[in-house]
């Protein structure tokens, strides 16, 4: 820890100053732009316009690229990361809302909130190579470790679907409390956790017996239930800490990955949707959809350390590996 | 997980009285109303499949899900004229092997349904009457509503207009029966959040045509007339379910003011112009299938085939009696995009449910408004709460 810090110092003394500099790519739902954090000086640097509705982000394996789902342009757009201006497109599919990649960066699967559809993409030749058909509303979306069992959530037939993406079929589902929108596996992958925002729990299933061991449920003093509703979950590297936000009652739920217990509350701003952590795991982002803006936690201290002003609706943040 | 299926399997066909090997039917009835009401609106005239259509864009939903659970469900819909006989129609649909019914039907002939249907296990759920009678001295042991209640569309508007401090209202009533009902509510919700009636007008429905050639001349000339003199008011609240007068109101007036009640801002259910949590998808569905937009009373049919779907999804049976127990249990739970989840009152059997605040262009406000407490769940603030209710449900 402490080597790494001064190692940190020395980088950034070498570099001066741009080492540690990350750049926090947020989606921002309600102004069609994705703004561009330097995580230096917590500044948006750039404002980028994309298209309509932009919702899931996420680099691509090779950081060429930053991809944004355009929902009502029923696109993905690709952001060049050298230009940071939209070079691209993929064929996405209808209203496509959030996806992921396979471990290998080949392949991305899109959750077509329209059309009950998981589209595959190969996106080197920008071509849909393949089409699951999943439940009601299909929107959260995570590989296993290991690459052999996909994840889709679909958010009114409140189940986490498990898609071989080899044969490109649904081969399991379990149900989980309504509407679920986002999935997350455990870096070990020895757990599948799965948010409901309505239901207000997390599911924690176990992905070989596919079945729902344990739900997490959540309590802030002074809150009722009703605006504690879990969405997005961010587990860290070592596997220790899930972070799990939690929609309008605008706060971060920090679990213990062992226990299940949630040991902390921490409260950013309002609307608290999806997150990211920085590449050094030190600073969780958190993209906070009704107070335009991102909080961001020192995951060391368990702390909100500062807040930088977006575009309207954040809805996602990318961050890039390294 | 092979062995796992097997159990489940087994379960279903052990739980279910249809055969296992094609899995779980789930039948499910529709009794609408064969004559919809004339609206003053062109445009918010009914389609002839309002309400059964989002009963069927639920079957719909209700399919994609089963699918992985090795169930299905399917609708049959009867129509029924005002001079119909409701037992008849609950009858036959049982003697097809049907025991959850959702229905459109006024008060009276929901009742008739009602009582039809106990002898042979048949549940309801009354996605068209308001009427709170229904939740409270003639409330069913076997009808569950999805529809609000007249007090919580009351409610839901009262808290919106004392937020605003519009506490001073022209109460202008129509001269129909379910107009009072509606001005009953609207003068209760007053009393509850502190909104003052300064006067109250009724509006005398004289017959005659809604649409006619020369229509808007005479309009335009009585309206004023109708409103001048008034105490001093901040909003005029109209209570006008039979469509005689309340959508002449706005623009109109002898002085300057809004409207809100039968027209104007307006609590609902459902509006087509809906976006929030998620509507939007719902709504694009909608439009897919049946190229018009949902009203409320397409989702208060959607929600209630929605309950079922829910509710079978998870106690594995489409023994009806099953299906009700877990739905009126603490583990139910409906998401119908309003943003948190809905429940049943235990008290009443009526969903708990938000307000929209509607103007016909845009939702303006979403009740329970903020501020509006409740010891148990801010959504009882709407309507009938269990303290008040004369409900005995049997």
């Amino acid at each position: 820890m402490w080597l790494r810090f001064i190692l940190g110092i020395a980088l950034a003394l070498l570099l001066g100053g741009q080492a540690s500099a990350y750049r926090a790519y947020v989606a921002n739902e309600r102004s069609n732009t994705v703004s561009l954090i330097d995580t230096d000086t917590w500044k948006v640097v750039k404002t980028i316009k994309v298209g309509q509705r932009p919702r899931g982000i996420a680099y691509t394996k090779d950081q060429k690229y930053v991809l944004v789902a355009c929902g009502d342009d029923d696109t993905i757009q690709m952001i060049d990361t050298g230009t940071n201006t939209v070079s691209d497109t993929l064929p996405s599919g209808p209203d496509p809302e959030f996806f992921t990649a396979s471990p290998d960066g080949k392949f991305l699967y899109v959750a077509n909130e329209n059309d009950n559809t998981v589209t595959i993409i190969d996106i080197a030749r920008r071509a849909q190579v393949g089409a699951v058909q999943v439940g009601v509303e299909p929107e959260g979306m995570a590989m296993s470790p290991d690459g052999k069992i996909l994840i889709n959530t679909s958010e009114t037939t409140n189940m986490a679907h498990f898609i071989d993406p080899a044969k490109h079929e649904v081969v399991a589902s379990v149900l989980v409390d309504q509407r679920p929108r986002f999935a997350a596996f455990t870096p070990d992958g020895s757990e599948l956790w799965v948010s409901s925002e309505v239901g207000g729990t997390v599911s924690v299933i176990d992905p070989v017996k596919r079945v729902v061991k344990q739900k997490i449920e959540f309590a802030i003093a002074g809150m009722r239930q009703d605006p504690i509703q879990p969405v997005g979950i961010n587990i860290t590297s070592d596997g220790k800490l899930a972070f799990i936000a939690l929609g309008p009652a605008n706060h971060v739920a920090v679990v213990d990955v062992k226990t299940h217990k949630v040991i902390k509350y921490l409260l950013v701003g309002q609307r608290v949707w999806h997150m990211a952590f920085t590449p050094d795991g030190k600073y969780l982002l958190t993209a906070n959809g009704v107070s335009n803006d991102v909080s961001v936690i020192d995951v060391a201290a368990l702390k909100v350390v500062n807040t930088v002003q977006v575009g309207e609706l954040p809805w996602g943040i990318a961050m890039s590996d390294h | 997980m092979l062995r796992g299926f097997c159990i489940a399997a087994f379960l279903l066909m052990a739980m279910s009285a249809a055969p296992a090997a094609n899995g779980l039917n789930v039948k499910i009835g529709y009794l609408g109303r064969a004559d919809k009401t004339e609206t003053i609106s062109l445009i918010e005239m009914p389609a002839a499949n309002d309400g059964v259509a989002g009963a069927e864009l639920a079957i719909d939903d209700n399919n994609t899900t089963g699918k992985f659970l090795n169930q299905s469900f399917s609708l049959q819909q009867l129509l029924l004229k005002d001079e119909d006989d409701p037992a008849a129609a609950v009858q036959k649909l049982a003697d097809n092997g049907i025991s959850l019914i959702v229905t459109d039907l006024p008060a009276a002939m929901l009742l008739k349904a009602a009582d039809a249907g106990r002898q042979r296990g048949v549940f309801f759920f009354n996605a068209g009457a308001t009427d709170d009678r229904l939740r409270q001295e003639d409330c069913r042991a076997n009808v569950i509503h999805t529809a609000p209640s007249r007090a919580m569309l009351a409610d839901g508007l009262a808290q919106y207009l004392v937020w605003k401090h519009w506490t001073h209202w022209l109460l202008v009533v129509g001269s129909h029966a379910p107009d009072k009902l509606f001005a009953d509510a609207l003068r209760r919700s007053a009393k509850r959040f502190g909104a003052q009636i300064v006067q109250e007008r009724e509006f005398k429905d004289t017959g005659g045509a809604r649409r006619t050639d020369s229509g808007l001349v005479q309009i335009q000339s009585q309206i004023p007339l109708f409103t001048q003199s008034a105490p001093d008011y901040d909003v005029l609240v109209a209570a006008d379910e039979s469509q005689v007068f309340a959508d002449y109101m706005p623009y109109r007036t002898s002085q300057p003011r809004p409207v809100a009640g039968s027209a104007g801002l307006e609590p609902t259910t459902w509006d087509p112009a809906f976006d929030q949590w998620g509507a939007i998808q719902l709504q694009s569905r909608f439009e897919k299938k049946f190229s018009r937009w949902m009203t409320a009373l397409d989702m208060q049919a959607w929600m209630a085939v929605r309950m079922v779907g829910e509710a079978v999804s998870h106690v594995n049976s489409d023994d009806a009696k099953a299906i009700l127990k877990y739905m009126e249990g603490p583990d139910f739970a409906l998401a119908a995009f309003k943003g948190r989840k809905l429940t049943v009152r235990d008290w009443d059997l009526q969903l708990r449910q938000p307000i929209l605040l509607a103007d016909g262009r845009t939702v303006v406000s979403v009740s329970p408004q903020q501020g509006f407490l409740h010891q148990y769940s801010e959504l009882d603030t709407l309507g009938i709460d269990r303290p008040e209710t004369k409900c005995k449900l049997k």
